[in-house]
């Protein structure tokens, strides 16, 4: 993973409540193998009509979202479907923070693991920030990880929530699996001393 | 000090704790499908790395797994594809895989049980959220990622931080026609599906006593549409019995010793919950889902929501975009709705307690010409006892497709789905947009109102019949 590092970037608003992860990428396109080639399928069911054109009314194809890194949903995005394929799609685009006032369990889980900043914010800065881009759609705010801070366009510095063991991880870049590898020894011991419930066949 | 069956099986499963990061969690059994995989293993061949756990590893195949004649190729050549890497991984890894041609393939959450593979005290993984499903026996059972697939086939841990406790208190006796499902529908219509986030629900009191072990799974099963990643209930002498002599359950002196164990699971007197809520069983009617998220439930007697009687805009937003999707009018009923499909299957309510309720309101009768009703059972296991039965003669007599078992059109990525448009009465548990086919529209209910509907071809309240 390389290091999460503070940016600057326009808001692509989705104002849907409960955005779930078969909107993100529908499941007919899961039977992939790969990780790779999933930012075409991003919101595929409400991007593109039944002729696979895209929809002109859709924010992610107005030129506005072309080069955006924040998106702005709903309350409690990303729930549903455990389905990693979700932040893969949306980092893929170009996505690297996701702006709501929750998060769905498994989906900030999968999330931190690529990358992709889970932000949540109080309803009253939910609701500047939709106010804000309504009425200047090239309105910025700025992400600073290391701080925890998101700056509205209006120049308001928010202090958002995240675990510091994520925080480090995503500063530093490390992977997980790495850091349980180097556990092995107490795997060992907890596997002595803890025989498999499973009768094996 | 007391303690709740939620922190009992935290508890119990911590390997490593470090100051300032998460516990380190060990599970006990974790299973795998073909859709979620792949990119795990890949990761494991990139770093050169092992299945830690071969003997706490069962593969399967449900998702893309058609479900016609088993003994045809495989019409679709990237379901195929998929199907066959699974076989590779399994082969390449060393686990066991219950695959396509397998007689105990099934449903992962429905096979998982059967075998005796799930039971009380364990942590349960499996890249899907329905994996709560495994929590009807006591156990701590959750939906992962394919990043953390990978974690737990490499270490078989987890990195977690502990839920918190919610207790969901059922108590009361459900009357006729009111079923497990419609106690889980009840509950994410009253907290909505973000009600549970963070949580792990313990099901309590006398209505889910009173359940079966393939109810509790009901209703376990949809604790992620609740937002809550687990959901389980207490071991009793009902799980010991469901479990005893199944293939990988313990024998013996084992068994013996087992029960000791799981004794000691239930929830101590005066342990608290972070939070708690109440359901009525003797109130509760037949419910059904109206909208476009499983919270979008109501009983089905009532009349559809108006959303200008809502005063937040998104929530408002959010509502009259669903009765769009969804062709429908706020304050009008649902009752008397046409129906295109029945679907009876998926993790949900594919059991054969879940056939055998079907099959008993569908004997004799005919389902309505205009409806096609597939009947999918959960797995080869659950077929087998359906045909002792004579279940598939009666579902064929009345009108009805039964076919091979898989996930089928609960998530629609098999070729069995619905066209644009066209009206679903499902046993499944999520109804999103385009869940059951691109355009699809789904209404989430029990099996007994999803053979009702079928035999009168508008949704119907299951008690007319009965």
């Amino acid at each position: 993973m390389k290091p999460f590092t503070n940016f600057e970037s326009r808001l692509v608003p989705l104002p849907i409540n409960n955005i779930d992860t078969d909107q993100i990428i529908p499941a007919r396109f899961l039977k992939t193998t790969s990780k790779l080639g999933l930012d075409r399928q991003l919101f595929n069911d409400w991007r593109y009509d039944a002729e696979g054109n895209p929809n002109p009314d859709f924010i992610l194809n107005q030129p506005r979202a072309q080069g955006a890194q924040v998106l702005l949903a709903g309350d409690n995005f990303g729930c549903g479907s455990s389905r990693e394929h979700a932040p893969w799609a949306l980092t893929q685009f170009g996505f690297r923070a996701v702006i709501s006032t929750s998060f769905a369990d498994i989906f900030k889980q999968n999330s931190l693991k690529n990358s992709l900043l889970p932000i949540a914010v109080p309803a009253d800065v939910h609701e500047e920030l939709f106010a804000a881009v309504a009425a200047h759609p090239a309105a910025t705010v700025k992400v600073d990880l290391a701080r925890q801070t998101l700056t509205t366009p209006s120049g308001r510095e928010v202090v958002f929530p995240i675990d510091s063991f994520s925080k480090h991880c995503l500063l530093k870049g490390v992977d997980e699996l790495g850091y349980i590898l180097n556990q092995e020894p107490a795997i060992a011991a907890y596997e002595a001393a803890h025989p498999a419930p499973i009768r094996t066949l | 000090m007391p303690r709740t069956i939620i922190e009992k099986l935290w508890d119990s499963h911590v390997v490593h704790q470090q100051p300032g990061a998460p516990s380190l969690l060990f599970i006990d059994l974790h299973l795998v499908h073909e859709v979620t995989s792949p990119q795990a293993f890949d990761e494991l061949r990139e770093r050169g790395l092992k299945v830690r756990r071969p003997d706490l590893t069962i593969a399967t195949a449900d998702h893309s797994i058609p479900t016609t004649d088993r003994s045809l190729p495989i019409v679709d050549p990237i379901a195929a594809k998929q199907l066959a890497q699974l076989e590779t991984n399994c082969s390449e890894f060393g686990l066991r895989c219950l695959g396509i041609h397998s007689d105990r393939q099934g449903i992962v959450h429905v096979i998982g049980p059967e075998l005796g593979l799930t039971q009380p005290g364990m942590t349960v993984t499996c890249g899907d959220s329905h994996t709560a499903t495994h929590g009807a026996f006591g156990a701590l059972a959750f939906g992962i990622g394919t990043s953390e697939v990978g974690h737990v086939l490499a270490t078989q841990c987890l990195l977690q931080r502990p839920s918190k406790t919610f207790q969901v208190k059922v108590d009361g006796t459900l009357k006729n026609g009111v079923t497990a499902k419609d106690i889980i529908l009840a509950l994410i219509a009253k907290i909505g599906v973000g009600g549970g986030t963070g949580s792990v629900f313990e099901y309590t009191g006398s209505a889910i006593r009173s359940l079966g072990m393939e109810e509790r799974m009901t209703v376990c099963n949809m604790s992620i549409e609740g937002g809550a990643r687990a959901g389980l209930v207490a071991p009793d002498d009902a799980t010991y019995q469901y479990l005893a002599g199944r293939p990988h359950a313990p024998q013996g002196s084992a068994w013996d010793a087992a029960i000791a164990r799981w004794k000691q699971l239930p929830t101590d007197e005066g342990a608290a919950y972070d939070r708690s809520v109440s359901i009525d069983a003797d109130a509760l009617e037949p419910m059904i889902t109206y909208g476009t998220n499983p919270g979008m439930g109501m009983p089905i007697t009532s009349a559809l929501p108006e959303p200008a009687a809502v005063a937040d805009p998104i929530a408002r937003d959010s509502i009259a975009k669903a009765l769009k999707y969804m062709g429908l009018e706020g304050g009008k009923p649902l009752l008397g709705h046409p129906v295109d499909v029945v679907f009876i299957g998926s993790c949900t309510n594919s059991r054969i307690s879940d056939l055998r309720t079907a099959a008993g309101l569908l004997k004799g009768r005919k389902v309505n010409p205009k409806v096609r009703v597939m009947v999918v059972p959960g797995s080869q296991e659950v077929k087998r006892l359906a045909i002792a039965e004579g279940l598939p003669e009666i579902f064929r007599a009345a009108g009805c497709d039964w076919r091979e078992p898989g996930c089928s059109m609960c998530i629609a990525m098999n070729g069995d789905q619905l066209a644009p448009g066209q009206y679903s009465v499902s046993t499944s548990n999520r109804n999103f947009e385009g869940r059951q086919g691109k355009g699809g529209r789904t209404f989430l209910a029990s099996p007994l109102t999803a053979a009702a509907s079928a035999l009168t071809g508008v949704v119907t309240d299951v008690r007319t019949l009965l």
